[in-house]
């Protein structure tokens, strides 16, 4: 669908830089995808407003994070600026075996995937944020469900994650529940928040979250590559994964054809660069004060003209 | 003595009791049987005897989207070309309606003309309301509208609205041909009905895939997946409406020399028309229910306003974006009702008067779109409702859940908890503890026992289909959610439909309840539930039971109202008081209704699936989504199929029994 506002912007964007850039190899719509969350949004808004100061002309398309692929191998879509390496790697890896999609490099940012408990729980599990205290205080966190072992509520099955495993190597008192998405992830720290009730999640950044609630990362032995394929490595000797969660790159795909057609939109898709500390200022920015992400992304483009300018600078 | 006779079951009931009670055995102990036998087939279909229908589907769909070819064209160009003649009609409804008209493409586009203004859509659909019945229904459908632009949701009901306006004709007018030629060709009625069941019960997840490849990404996708998903009523009620025409009206256009054709288009199709009307409504009413899961796929509008604001966990939002698609659908469902009943114009047109005295709305209609454009260019409040006048409950929401969230989680849990320990659990060790081997044969001997030998070969062989393909536990997993669900909506809402069916009052309150938590997105209300109720089985169920409660309500009403006066009076006369006549006439006599409202909560249990995947169930549905998400076609149908076969061995089961109990009642 066409964002009207986003389109006017880009639109006044176009008919401004046009004169200076008005050299594109084609003038067809590149089609950008915008999935549900802030921080994809203004990724991709920023993108979009710098494609069309370059004189390109772009389209944004709603899509939904996985069913995209379907249109970026087809040549429907372009170009999908937020693959999180937790999360979006099988489904990126199926698609760029076929030959019809291509990675198009690391955004910058750096995906954050930990357990996560709000800062109120330090009262009640003191030695927190040690993995060891908080399994020593695992039925603070039990449920009748899971009694008397503790809680953890862990991310969709399709996240992967290996906390069942993690569970078991490091002979933790928790059971693994999974959230079916992550809006309900979402909804239970929030109601558990309301109420001061214990709670330990799968949480991640960029995210609003870590910025609304105050509380810290669970610390598990720091992972290895090893750690995840060496059962020897770590404090269990006969169990691979007794360590912490990889950090992971979020990558952005692009259609292959998008080289051939928009050479130089490639290159800045390419080049586009941004860092975990200005991302999550921009998602609390419109997820918890209320700005328009169109309002964040021009704040973004006025203060880094110098940084944005060289993505599309040949 | 007689008393106690009464109590205990006959022969029939002897050999239920006994089924049950040989399984629930089976299901206690199948894991001692398996170690005291050592054989663990007991309990786990062997892998050595899978059917890789998985990766043969995968390989099939990859074929088809990619290779399959006419010589000439290939399959893909022929859905592209589908897809495209489908675009245009949307693209022009979308511009009318909120776009505007321009040209070009991307952001090089340049406006020539703007959108219809928020009032001439008001005034359009108000006049229409007045045109099918009269000026109440004009000022509710105008109200709900209203209700839009005041609620600032006014631009994304405008995009779902223009692909309601695109799926409904497409839907309603395909399934009205397909039923047609079912009722022309009964061979076809016999090979359409299968796939009828198909369209209805397979997830949705399940077939996305493939459909985005054939059709490009974008609305054109979601709107084909909605019509897949709500053309099928259309086509029953076509072939149910058509049979109900009396044979004196065919006789009757048969003696006036009509062709085979003005038969059907003159004769026929007219006088079934009200209750094709029916048909269109359900149409209607399943496009809006498909809101959210095509705004996934590049459609837009309200349903992505829904998941953007509950992802972001704006509770307000969502339910203020989830009750926009209620009002929508309030409004096009008293509107399509009003047409369906509305009788012909009592004055006749009067070929004197001039064009607009001939054409009174439509003139009013044009006049409001005219001025309303030229009023634009002074004050663009005309052309587009203006943001300062427009009211939010959004924080009042939020503050409420807070409040709830704060003061009654503790008595929330322990009800939760009783839910869980006496009946969640013990149904679900009964189900999932099943042998496959076990659970083959009672659904073979259930279907003898009830719809003799092909019902039998139907069960059998579709329980061990699901068995087969390695999807036993999760297909009992399901089983168990959608057992426990249908079983809390049916001890909630008969009762409801049966307080419905004698008291006026309380019909129209529970009426529109049923309506709002049936066209309300379930996403709107589980993350409130999540909230209260933690991820889990238990806040799956209560999504289930609030969504598929609606048909048990609405049977069980039907039902009681349908009984013959006559056997109510006879029962008075004799003297029963008023609880006997409800437990010994008005009950029995709507049992076979009964029977049916319970397939159709089953039906729509199932359809929820998909929905409850999202809070954390680990069945199908899961299996489904797991499937879409890792882009797995062949995974997804092959569990999107192991739902539709359970669906359709209860639909046939339950369809037999509701036969059997009208033969036994003496109605047939």
């Amino acid at each position: 669908m066409r964002f009207n506002v986003l389109a006017a912007t880009a639109l006044v964007g176009a008919t401004m830089a046009g004169a200076a850039f008005a050299e594109v190899e084609s003038q067809e719509p590149i089609k950008l995808t915008l999935h549900d969350w802030s921080g994809q949004l203004l990724t991709t808004t920023i993108m979009g407003k710098v494609l069309s100061e370059a004189g390109y002309n772009v389209e944004y398309v709603q899509a939904d994070y996985i069913a995209q692929f379907a249109g970026l191998k087809s040549g429907d879509l372009h170009v999908a600026m937020e693959i999180w390496e937790t999360t979006g790697r099988e489904a990126m890896d199926e698609a760029v075996a076929t030959g019809n999609v291509v990675n198009m490099g690391e955004t910058g940012m750096t995906a954050i995937e930990e357990w996560w408990y709000p800062a109120y729980m330090e009262e009640t599990c003191p030695g927190l944020p040690d993995w060891k205290a908080l399994n020593d205080c695992a039925r603070e966190f039990s449920t009748p469900e899971t009694a008397p072992m503790g809680r953890y509520l862990g991310g969709p099955v399709t996240w992967g994650g290996f906390d069942e495993e993690r569970v078991e190597a490091l002979e933790m008192d928790f059971e693994v529940v999974h959230a079916g998405t992550d809006a309900a992830l979402f909804a239970e720290l929030e109601s558990a928040y309301q109420r001061k009730a214990p709670i330990v999640l799968w949480i991640y950044a960029p995210h609003w979250a870590p910025a609304k609630y105050e509380g810290s990362f669970v610390e598990f032995p720091p992972y290895t590559a090893e750690c995840y394929d060496d059962p020897a490595w770590g404090s269990n000797p006969d169990m691979a994964y007794d360590c912490g969660k990889p950090t992971g790159p979020i990558w952005k795909v692009a259609w292959s054809g998008v080289a051939e057609k928009w050479p130089g939109a490639a290159k800045a898709v390419e080049a586009f660069d941004i860092n975990n500390e200005d991302m999550g200022a921009m998602v609390a920015d419109v997820d918890l004060n209320g700005k328009s992400v169109d309002e964040v992304a021009d704040a973004w483009l006025a203060g880094n003209k110098d940084v944005w300018s060289a993505w599309i600078a040949d | 003595m007689n008393r106690l006779r009464d109590l205990l079951p006959g022969r029939s009931g002897w050999f239920w009791l006994g089924l049950f009670a040989i399984t629930w055995a089976l299901s206690h102990y199948s894991w001692d049987i398996y170690k005291a036998l050592d054989a663990r087939w007991i309990v786990k279909y062997p892998s050595a005897y899978l059917l890789k229908a998985e990766t043969s589907i995968s390989a099939f769909m990859q074929w088809l989207v990619e290779d399959a070819t006419f010589g000439l064209f290939t399959f893909r160009d022929v859905t592209r070309f589908i897809a495209a003649l489908i675009e245009y009609p949307y693209d022009f409804v979308r511009d009318l309606l909120i776009d505007g008209f321009s040209v070009g493409l991307g952001s090089d586009a340049v406006k020539i003309a703007p959108s219809l203004s928020w009032i001439a859509v008001i005034v359009t659909l108000g006049a229409m309301g007045h045109y099918a019945r009269d000026w109440k229904l004009a000022a509710l459908v105008g109200g709900c509208f209203l209700y839009l632009a005041v609620f600032g949701q006014w631009d994304s009901a405008m995009v779902t609205l223009a692909s309601v306006l695109i799926a409904v004709p497409i839907g309603a007018v395909g399934g009205l041909l397909l039923g047609i030629l079912a009722y022309r060709v009964p061979l076809f009625e016999a090979m359409l009905r299968p796939v009828l069941d198909l369209m209805q019960t397979v997830p949705v997840f399940a077939y996305l895939v493939p459909i985005l490849f054939l059709f490009g990404f974008g609305p054109v996708a979601a709107l084909v997946a909605t019509i897949i998903y709500a053309m099928p009523p259309m086509v029953r009620v076509t072939t149910v409406a058509l049979h109900g025409v009396p044979s004196e009206i065919r006789d009757v256009g048969v003696m006036v020399g009509c062709t085979r054709r003005q038969l059907m288009w003159k004769v026929i199709v007219p006088s079934a028309a009200p209750t094709l009307m029916v048909g269109v409504n359900q149409v209607i009413m399943l496009t809006l229910n498909m809101v959210i899961i095509a705004s996934m796929i590049g459609a837009g509008g309200l349903g992505f306003d829904v998941l953007g604001a509950l992802r972001r966990l704006d509770i307000g939002g969502g339910i203020e974006a989830g009750l926009a698609i209620v009002v929508m659908a309030i409004a096009l469902d008293r509107l399509s009702q009003a047409f369906a009943t509305r009788t012909a114009d009592l004055h006749a047109i009067d070929a004197d008067q001039n064009l607009v005295r001939r054409h009174p709305w439509t003139s009013v209609v044009l006049l409001v779109a005219v001025s309303t454009f030229l009023l634009a260019q002074v004050s663009p409040a005309f052309q587009t409702y203006p943001q300062s006048a427009t009211i939010s409950t959004g924080t009042f929401w939020s503050d409420f859940m807070t409040y709830i969230n704060v003061n009654f989680f503790d008595t929330f849990e322990a009800v939760k908890t009783a839910f869980l320990t006496y009946l969640l659990l013990p149904i679900k060790r009964f189900f999932t503890g099943i042998p496959w081997a076990w659970g083959i044969l009672v659904m073979t001997i259930i279907g003898w026992r009830i719809g003799g030998i092909s019902l039998a070969l139907l069960t059998g062989i579709l329980t061990a289909l699901v068995a087969a393909v390695g999807l036993w536990d999760k297909a009992m997993t399901t089983v168990y959610l959608c057992g426990v669900s249908v079983l809390v909506a049916s001890v909630i809402g008969i009762p409801l439909g049966i307080l419905a069916a004698q008291n006026d009052m309380a019909n129209r309150i529970v009426g529109s309840l049923i309506d709002t938590l049936q066209t309300l997105p379930s996403f709107v209300y589980l993350i409130p539930v999540v909230m209260l109720f933690r991820v889990g089985d238990f806040s799956a169920m209560i999504a289930v039971v609030l969504y598929a409660m609606a048909p048990a309500v609405r049977y069980a009403a039907h039902g009681i109202r349908n009984i013959d006066p006559q056997l109510i009076e006879a029962g008075l006369v004799s003297g029963c008081t008023p609880r006997q006549v409800l437990w010994r006439i008005k009950l029995p006599m709507a049992v076979p209704e009964l029977l049916l409202g319970l397939n159709q909560t089953i039906m729509l249990a199932l359809s929820m699936l998909v929905i409850t995947a999202l809070v954390g169930t680990r069945d199908l549905g899961q299996e489904v989504y797991i499937a879409l998400t890792k882009a797995n076609s062949g995974q997804g149908i092959v569990a999107g199929l192991a739902v539709a076969f359970i669906a359709i061995c209860a639909d046939r089961i339950l369809s037999a029994s509701a036969r059997r109990a009208r033969r036994n009642l003496g109605l047939e």
